[in-house]
């Protein structure tokens, strides 16, 4: 009795495992697909141009906000901890490299994967739900190169720019509370802040992060609305595990592509 | 009406399964005259509809042969689908017209596409299809602001854009008033005849559809029980063709689900 249940549950785990590792496959193939029939998306690039719209335009007062207040909040406590050791000169380095190298690239993309990414996996299941990929298909329209790709490259290159913005107001938000508020000394803020953040090794690094969580993103999202069945349920539980799995991915990816930046490789 | 090689669609024993061990399709075989308009009758489930998307392509047979236009379906690469669906119009169960777009602007759709037809040559194709329609006052409302019976109009000058030589309906007379229904089965006819096109209407409502069509099949449980002209239809003393045309609730096709005698469900009578 006990080996068959030892051996159901072996089975049962084994079944979950191929499962999941069968659908990354079937992901995977999807995205080789969607770049191999990119070329009606990049083309015809005003297609792209509305999904920047939705995704990146319409997320930019969330994304602002939010880079105003995470600013905010890393000057003042920035200036709190950095006070103790008689260097709150360096808070303009602290905010800049925290939000440039981090902060920017990584909540902005968790807020582009609740905001953006969520709608285009409703979108493209609602569409899919109710027969519109199936009537393009009908119409000799592959809607993978119609509608799936001007919304995988809208938001690849939407992240990026959403990231950089979500950077620069975290550090105005900074300036405000450690210069304006608190009374740090304004020239030390903005020069040390120059003369530390390396355009290569911080900005450089910070934008490639913010492209790589762009294309996680993106093709989270659109993987998920494409292979979601087409039911309620079935569309609400993909845009719930967008949102789930492109948060897991960008903290993941985060901590590799951190730990091949900035440690030199090894780790360390 | 003669069945000849004119057809314009063929399905020779035609076998389908989602599941091999319990096929969809079974053993199916019928064909559809060029210039007519052919029925494809039967009750939910039946397999009628994976018929349809099978003749458009969307599936291909697990045995037998289907040729559309001429062309074995299953020997079709993605460009040579794509070919053959360009002269294909399919009008989806609820229309399925694209949410984010005008009405003139779904008709405009698959010439956008597939033409390089400048936009003023667009234009005055999108009116003449509306206007086939009744529709041309409407081409500036939304999708979610049109009644049913509207959406299904619009979807059908959406799929005739292209004048397809085939035209395949999935269940279009479903959730219609008998207004939007009178009007559609019409357009399906006068189509059919204006375009020199070809129609495969695949329905359960009998009497509306028997007035359209030239000719009929029944399905029942994956296969081809009985067919014929309208005519013939209406009087047929087939077991399933006289249930399924008048409506009886019992018959070849029984009113209970099959399972345990009643008796002892209840624990009555002799155990």
């Amino acid at each position: 009795m006990a080996g068959a249940a030892v051996r159901g549950l072996f089975e049962r785990l084994g079944a979950a495992v191929t499962a999941r590792v069968w659908r990354l496959g079937f992901a995977s193939r999807f995205l080789v697909y969607l770049f191999l029939h990119s070329g009606t998306a990049l083309q015809r690039f005003g297609l792209t141009i509305r999904e920047i719209y939705f995704a990146g335009v319409l997320s930019l007062v969330i994304i602002l906000v939010s880079g105003l207040f995470v600013g905010m909040v890393l000057g003042l406590q920035g200036y709190h901890t950095l006070q103790r050791y008689g260097s709150s000169e360096a808070l303009g380095i602290l905010v800049a490299l925290s939000l440039v190298r981090e902060l920017g690239p990584v909540v902005a993309g968790l807020l582009f994967a609740s905001r953006a990414g969520s709608a285009i996996t409703a979108e493209i299941g609602l569409m899919k739900a109710t027969e519109q990929i199936a009537a393009m298909e009908m119409m000799a329209v592959d809607p993978i190169a119609r509608v799936v790709a001007p919304r995988f490259w809208g938001g690849v290159i939407s992240m990026p720019i959403l990231a950089a913005l979500f950077s620069a107001m975290g550090i105005y938000g900074g300036y405000l509370v450690g210069v304006k508020l608190i009374g740090v000394d304004e020239g030390a803020f903005w020069s040390q802040m120059q003369a530390a953040v390396d355009v290569r090794e911080d900005v450089l690094n910070g934008v490639i992060k913010s492209f790589v969580f762009g294309i996680a993103v993106s093709w989270i999202a659109v993987f998920e609305g494409y292979d979601a069945p087409p039911t309620a349920e079935g569309v609400s539980g993909a845009t719930t595990r967008t949102v789930v799995t492109s948060s897991l991915a960008i903290l993941a990816l985060d901590f590799m592509l951190t730990a091949l930046m900035f440690t030199g490789g090894n780790g360390l | 009406m003669t069945l000849d090689a004119t057809s314009l669609v063929s399905v020779e024993n035609v076998w389908y399964g989602y599941d091999p061990a319990r096929p969809v399709l079974r053993d199916v075989s019928l064909q559809v005259p060029r210039g007519k308009v052919v029925g494809i009758m039967g009750q939910s489930g039946c397999g009628k509809t994976t018929l349809l998307r099978m003749i458009g392509a969307a599936m291909t047979p697990s045995r037998g042969r289907l040729e559309v236009l001429g062309v074995d379906t299953r020997s079709l690469g993605r460009d040579g689908l794509y070919a053959m669906r360009r002269k294909l119009g399919m009008l989806f169960q609820f229309g399925a017209l694209f949410t984010d777009m005008t009405v003139y602007d779904n008709v405009a759709f698959p010439l956008r596409e597939h033409t390089d037809l400048p936009e003023v040559m667009v234009r005055d194709l999108v009116l003449l299809k509306l206007e086939a329609v009744g529709l041309r006052g409407a081409a500036q409302l939304m999708p979610s602001e049109l009644s049913g019976g509207m959406a299904r109009r619009v979807a059908l000058a959406r799929a005739i854009a292209l004048d397809p030589q085939l035209m395949l309906y999935d269940e279009p007379f479903t959730g219609l008033d008998p207004i939007s229904f009178g009007v559609i089965s019409r357009l399906v006819r006068s189509l059919n005849d204006a375009l020199g096109a070809t129609s495969i209407i695949v329905t359960h409502d009998v009497q509306e559809t028997l007035g359209v069509v030239d000719y009929v099949y029944f399905m029942s449980d994956g296969q081809v029980v009985s067919q014929g002209t309208p005519e013939e239809v209406g009087v047929s003393v087939e077991p399933f063709v006289d249930q399924f045309v008048h409506g009886k609730a019992d018959g070849p096709v029984p009113f209970h689900y099959p399972g345990t005698r009643f008796e002892a469900d209840l624990g009555v009578g002799a155990r």
